[in-house]
């Protein structure tokens, strides 16, 4: 089932790799002040779809800051998840923004989003089984297909478990790897919230993670909440500093990993930037301590374009 | 394929009476809290999505009002793309017939200029045309000569005064009386990086509507005589030029 590494897009040229230090989330209102003070940070990660408009200021912030630092894009619509075709429309737009910004890592998502026309919103859960490991696999190689590169897929945050499900997610991600070449972003906070939702162990489900495949790891506040039964449920908000189970499950993940990107994701009630730089300063911070210790064999297959 | 888990699944976010989906794992398969978490990420993110795009509409009939009426523009009028720049057309076409708010007549064209700004802030770029270039032309060359609009250009007709309405609330501090009742045409333009929003003299609205549908400046000229009487062209150009709503001029028609 191994395939051969995706065609390289030769009209573009070299994308900036993305470092192994702490990234943040690029906002709108925190533009100036990056541009004025260039913070220390080793990328701004962008979601690909708030970059698909015809033109306007995001593009000129965006293309000022892609001149300054390495990008990673962030897709929140392909639906790889779902069944049936992928929108060819959406993965040609994914597409134009891929080449015009040359980002040095391209990223997506184990979850769904859209369906009968409608667009949700939402990341959504999918059963995982050998007919959605298909789906999903064929999708991942379309998108890296037309890319011309390999892209990181990202572990879900969930609420509910279906009964269809007879793979576990670890497993689930680890053959998507071996099937499509794809590589993989862990959301150590969605593991997290993952865990306590369906009461798994996080320590174990970062110890079983394919962690080769690793390209970045993501790390995000979460909201606490219980279920109808009165259990805790969490709810992955990226409305609140990263919770200090998170902080040790990333250096967890770092110990098996050694150094990767790690990103700070904050999509709501987002502070003032020098909020965002002292978690990035903590997660490089974990970086290095990770990378003094890591005595594990070399990673990262994940292939960037010449 | 056989087994799409997904059409339950979606009817349920948008349709909180329905029954919650077939297919959910049985120590899940009754639990409310858990779809409801899917839910309100959905109904939230896109109120936020609206609110975002209309924070005038928003202070007009206050914040519990404008989620009330978003969550149900929302949940009959999900997204069709994924690109959430798009999203919230129709609204302002919505809150029109919304009878709750029809105590505020204007709402709709405070938010519809909302929705020019939108779209101008997210459409093509383009360098705007001064009005020397006018002049530039030969007298026997006006009249066949087509303006090219600006795409980051779009105007707004309103029986009411919501470019003034508009004005007076999209700042900060407690508008005064307004009398409501007088008609606008608005321009709202993106010559480079700022979206500006500016009251159109007679006249105006018809001819950038006639020459963003490529008529020539005779016939646009026309069109807008055809409504007005009283149109003076050399203010007319020189406020759509001043607002940097037209980016080219191309000689005659081929």
């Amino acid at each position: 089932m191994n395939r051969q590494a995706p065609r390289v897009n030769v009209h573009s040229g070299a994308p900036r790799p993305v470092p192994a230090k702490a990234g943040i989330g690029l906002k709108g209102e925190h533009v100036g002040e990056i541009l004025d003070t260039g913070p220390d940070l080793g990328f701004f990660e962008v979601h690909a779809e708030n970059y698909m408009g015809a033109g306007g200021p995001p593009h000129r912030w965006l293309e000022a800051v892609a001149a300054r630092y390495p990008l990673s894009v962030h897709g929140v619509g392909m639906n790889i998840g779902a069944p049936g075709p992928l929108d060819r429309a959406h993965l040609q737009r994914l597409k134009t923004v891929v080449d015009r910004y040359r980002p040095g890592l391209v990223s997506e998502h184990l979850a769904w989003s859209s369906h009968g026309g409608a667009y949700l919103n939402d990341l959504l859960p999918l059963p995982l089984n050998e007919a959605t490991l298909r789906a999903v696999a064929d999708h991942v190689m379309e998108v890296e297909d037309v890319l011309g590169r390999a892209i990181l897929i990202e572990n879900p945050s969930t609420y509910l478990a279906f009964a269809g499900t007879t793979i576990p997610e670890t497993e689930f991600l680890a053959r998507l790897v071996e099937m499509t070449g794809c590589g993989l972003l862990l959301d150590v906070n969605n593991a997290y919230v993952s865990a306590v939702n369906h009461g798994f162990d996080a320590d174990g489900y970062i110890d079983a993670f394919p962690i080769a495949a690793v390209g970045e790891i993501h790390i995000a506040g979460h909201a606490p909440d219980v279920d109808a039964d009165g259990r805790p449920l969490l709810v992955d908000a990226h409305d609140r500093a990263v919770a200090d189970a998170v902080w040790a499950l990333l250096g967890r993940a770092l110990a098996r990993s050694g150094p990767l990107p790690v990103l700070i994701e904050r999509d709501n009630d987002v502070p003032p930037l020098d909020a965002l730089l002292a978690e990035a300063a903590r997660a490089d911070a974990a970086i290095a301590a990770c990378n003094a210790t890591f005595t594990g064999e070399a990673r990262h297959v994940v292939r960037l374009p010449a | 394929m056989s087994s799409d888990f997904r059409p339950d699944f979606a009817a349920g976010l948008l349709d909180a009476s329905r029954a919650l989906p077939a297919g959910l794992a049985a120590r899940h398969a009754a639990d409310q809290r858990r779809f409801a978490v899917y839910r309100n990420n959905v109904a939230v993110g896109l109120v936020d999505a609206l609110a975002a795009a209309y924070p005038v509409t928003e202070k007009l009939v206050g914040t519990e009002f404008f989620r009330a009426a978003a969550r149900l523009f929302a949940l009959d009028n999900p997204p069709a793309s994924p690109v959430m720049l798009d999203y919230g057309d129709g609204f302002a076409g919505f809150l029109e017939i919304f009878p709750p708010a029809a105590a505020l007549p204007f709402l709709a064209d405070v938010a519809r200029i909302e929705r020019a700004a939108l779209e101008c802030w997210h459409a093509a770029d383009a360098g705007p045309l001064a009005i020397a270039a006018l002049a530039e032309l030969a007298p026997e060359a006006l009249a066949d000569c087509l303006l090219v609009v600006h795409p980051a250009a779009r105007v707004v007709r309103s029986r009411f005064s919501a470019a003034t309405i508009w004005r007076a609330n999209a700042g900060p501090g407690e508008p005064g009386r307004i009398d409501a009742s007088v008609a606008e045409d608005v321009l709202v333009a993106r010559p480079d990086m700022d979206v500006a929003v500016h009251l159109l003299p007679a006249g105006a609205a018809v001819l950038f509507l006639a020459l963003g549908n490529r008529a020539t400046l005779a016939e646009a000229a026309g069109a807008a005589l055809g409504e007005a009487d009283d149109v003076d062209f050399e203010v007319a150009l020189a406020v759509l030029f001043a607002a940097g709503a037209v980016i080219a001029i191309e000689h005659g028609r081929a």
